[in-house]
């Protein structure tokens, strides 16, 4: 166990599965040895592995995906990165019709073992093409999996787990959350099964559900809350497909109240799937209304003061949580 | 380049199983039990017969939106291609891809699809996979005129000649994207001319003959497997029928009409005839051919209307590799 960042821990996730088996292999756009990703997540990697297997690609999205997807079926597998959650528009037909339907619409015939990492998330000044936050579409899209890691612990068996699952996974990844520390795991089999939550801060009055970022600021909230004597759990369900329901409707069931954060727009956000999840199966636990906490219906404004507005803060999450205690 | 009989015989005998798979599958759709639309290759067969005569059963093809003769060609069992048109449980799909996207991996097709140009950069993947894998595998890449006006097609070629991919791309140019013909959509006068762009060598072929797009492809795939990169080849063609189901094909002009489906330009008749005069075939044997070859694909046509629907919960199954 080390405290390395979240940057260090996906590499490290990514470099064991490299040398563990070699058909894992990178492509994208400037992965590799010029400037080792935008975010800096595989410097170093070209060093290691050579240009061939981090593969620096053109300015080509759509193809990008599509290469993973011939590479995923004839053997090899890939992982792509498509450098900002934006640009993922520009190759939703390879992720979503063709990547995530293969195996179903071939009956059967084929896995397609591939993993498209990217980031969403605003907080850095970056305006409406560099901010977003998209998770809800691909949990929107039946055969994809859906990786959604805020922390360094998490990160690491999460790229390793989705490495090597036999289905695409759509793995994304925070802007603000790539610096940020925590002890993890050395052990090259530290895998985090898809579809177990995990309990971030155990707590008997509400329970905050939420992804990414919000989650840092849920636990910060949570703990200005155990001042005024309401006791918050803090819930993170690291994968939204498959998506631990479980461990959300007990947690509901102990705390009868619920409220949900994320950084997406608000209509028709994964809040609002989970929302309508505990309505079915948790209804006659819950004292209270289901809140949702997320960023208003509009495109990620620049200037600073527009995007702090927009991006959840800790106040609105507290008062979320006061509102119904 | 001197063919040898066995090949011509090949070429011939290819190129007629695809006419009467797919003549088997208009009776099926006159009879009405093809769900949904078609995409039928008829016109177009000596394309695929003499693109996949030059392949191994190793390589790869990926298929376009107007795949049926592709996988036909590529040795797919017919049983099951015809089951799946007809969307049945024993289809090659489960019934849950019919003629749109019909395929069979196990002889090398990687799929054919819905989305018009989506192909392309699979095939890339799969040639850099052929390529990582230290393999002498070779893919061939289907897709239509109306592809080649799609973002993708400048991406894949690019990408396919920066990583010196073993790829050989088939324009199958028969001049209509559905009902638009290609002089509105395409300011050259052949796609070929755009390869050029991305210093991918390219040649212009008689779609229709079976054993020209043969030795265009031999050659392509020769570079391909020497590591010298992907090739163009533009098939020209023509549709014998509309572009899909419903589609009598008013919009083509009598004159070029008459001339593409005259008997003298016919697929099946250029390649029984340069058969025949290169002495690999007597007529007889092409008759016999054709008795063979009609046996099989009546005796798939029976297979497929006597197969059973799946049950209607499968639609639940096979979304991921382990139900979630």
């Amino acid at each position: 166990m080390a405290e390395i960042t979240y940057r260090e821990a996906l590499k490290q996730g990514l470099r064991e599965e490299m040398l563990r088996d070699e058909r894992v292999f990178l492509l994208g756009e400037d992965i590799g040895l010029n400037w080792g990703g935008a975010f800096k997540v595989s410097k170093g990697l070209a060093e290691e592995f050579g240009e061939d297997r981090v593969r620096d690609t053109p300015i080509s999205e759509n193809t990008i995906a599509g290469a993973a997807v011939g590479a995923a079926i004839t053997g090899m597998v890939p992982v792509a990165e498509i450098m900002f959650g934006d640009l993922i528009t520009l190759a939703m037909d390879q992720i979503c019709n063709q990547a995530a339907k293969m195996r179903y619409m071939f009956g059967g015939q084929t896995s397609v073992p591939l993993v498209i990492r990217t980031v969403f998330g605003g907080g850095k000044n970056l305006a409406s093409h560099h901010s977003q936050s998209l998770e809800s579409w691909f949990m929107h899209t039946p055969g994809l999996k859906v990786a959604v890691p805020a922390f360094a612990s998490d990160v690491k068996g999460l790229i390793k787990t989705a490495i090597r699952d036999p289905d695409p996974v759509l793995f994304a990844e925070h802007k603000l959350v790539y610096d940020k520390t925590e002890e993890v795991p050395d052990d090259e089999d530290y895998l985090i099964p898809f579809g177990q939550a995990k309990v971030r801060r155990e707590g008997a009055d509400v329970t905050l559900w939420g992804t990414f970022l919000m989650l840092h600021k849920a636990l910060e909230v949570a703990e200005e809350l155990q001042k005024e004597g309401i006791s918050v759990e803090v819930i993170d369900p690291r994968t939204l497909v498959p998506l631990d329901t479980k461990t959300l409707i007990e947690s509901v069931k102990k705390t009868g109240r619920l409220v949900l954060v994320t950084e997406e727009t608000k209509t028709g956000a994964t809040t609002a799937e989970v929302a309508a999840i505990v309505q079915e199966e948790a209804f006659d636990w819950l004292d209270a209304p289901i809140k949702r906490v997320n960023a208003p219906d509009t495109p990620v404004p620049f200037s600073p003061p527009l995007e702090n507005f927009f991006i959840p803060d800790n106040k609105r999450i507290a008062q979320a949580v006061r509102d119904i205690v | 380049m001197a063919v040898d009989k066995k090949t011509l015989k090949e070429l011939f005998s290819r190129t007629l199983k695809i006419r009467l798979f797919e003549e088997k599958v208009w009776d099926l759709f006159g009879e009405n039990i093809v769900p949904g639309t078609l995409h039928l290759y008829l016109g177009q067969e000596a394309v695929a017969a003499g693109v996949t005569t030059a392949l191994k059963k190793s390589d790869w093809i990926q298929s376009s939106h107007r795949g049926h003769g592709h996988v036909v060609a590529k040795g797919a069992d017919m049983n099951a291609a015809l089951a799946e048109l007809l969307g049945k449980k024993t289809g090659s799909c489960k019934g849950k891809g019919g003629s749109m996207h019909i395929t069979q991996l196990d002889v090398g097709v990687l799929g054919a699809t819905g989305v018009v140009a989506s192909g392309l950069p699979i095939a890339v993947g799969a040639a850099l996979s052929c390529q990582m894998r230290k393999t002498d595998e070779v893919v061939a890449c289907f897709f239509g005129d109306g592809a080649s006006n799609n973002g993708t097609f400048g991406e894949s070629l690019n990408m396919s000649a920066i990583w010196k991919l073993p790829l050989v791309w088939i324009v199958e140019n028969n001049f209509y994207a559905m009902g638009t013909p290609i002089k509105m959509t395409c300011p050259s006068s052949t796609v070929a001319q755009r390869a050029e762009a991305y210093c991918i060598p390219s040649k212009v072929v008689d779609g229709n003959n079976a054993l020209e797009v043969y030795e265009a492809t031999i050659e392509a795939v020769k570079r391909a497997r020497e590591g010298g990169g992907p090739t163009l080849i533009e098939c020209q063609t023509y549709r014998m029928k509309g572009h899909s189901r419903f589609d009598p094909a008013k919009y083509r002009p009598k004159e070029e009409a008459d001339y593409w489906l005259s008997e003298e330009k016919d697929a099946v008749n250029v390649i029984q005839k340069i058969a025949i005069e290169q002495g690999a075939i007597t007529e007889k044997d092409a008759d016999k051919i054709r008795a063979k070859l009609q046996k099989d694909v009546d005796k798939a046509g029976e297979f497929a209307k006597k197969s059973e629907f799946p049950e209607p919960a499968e639609a639940l199954d096979d979304v991921f590799a382990e139900a979630i």
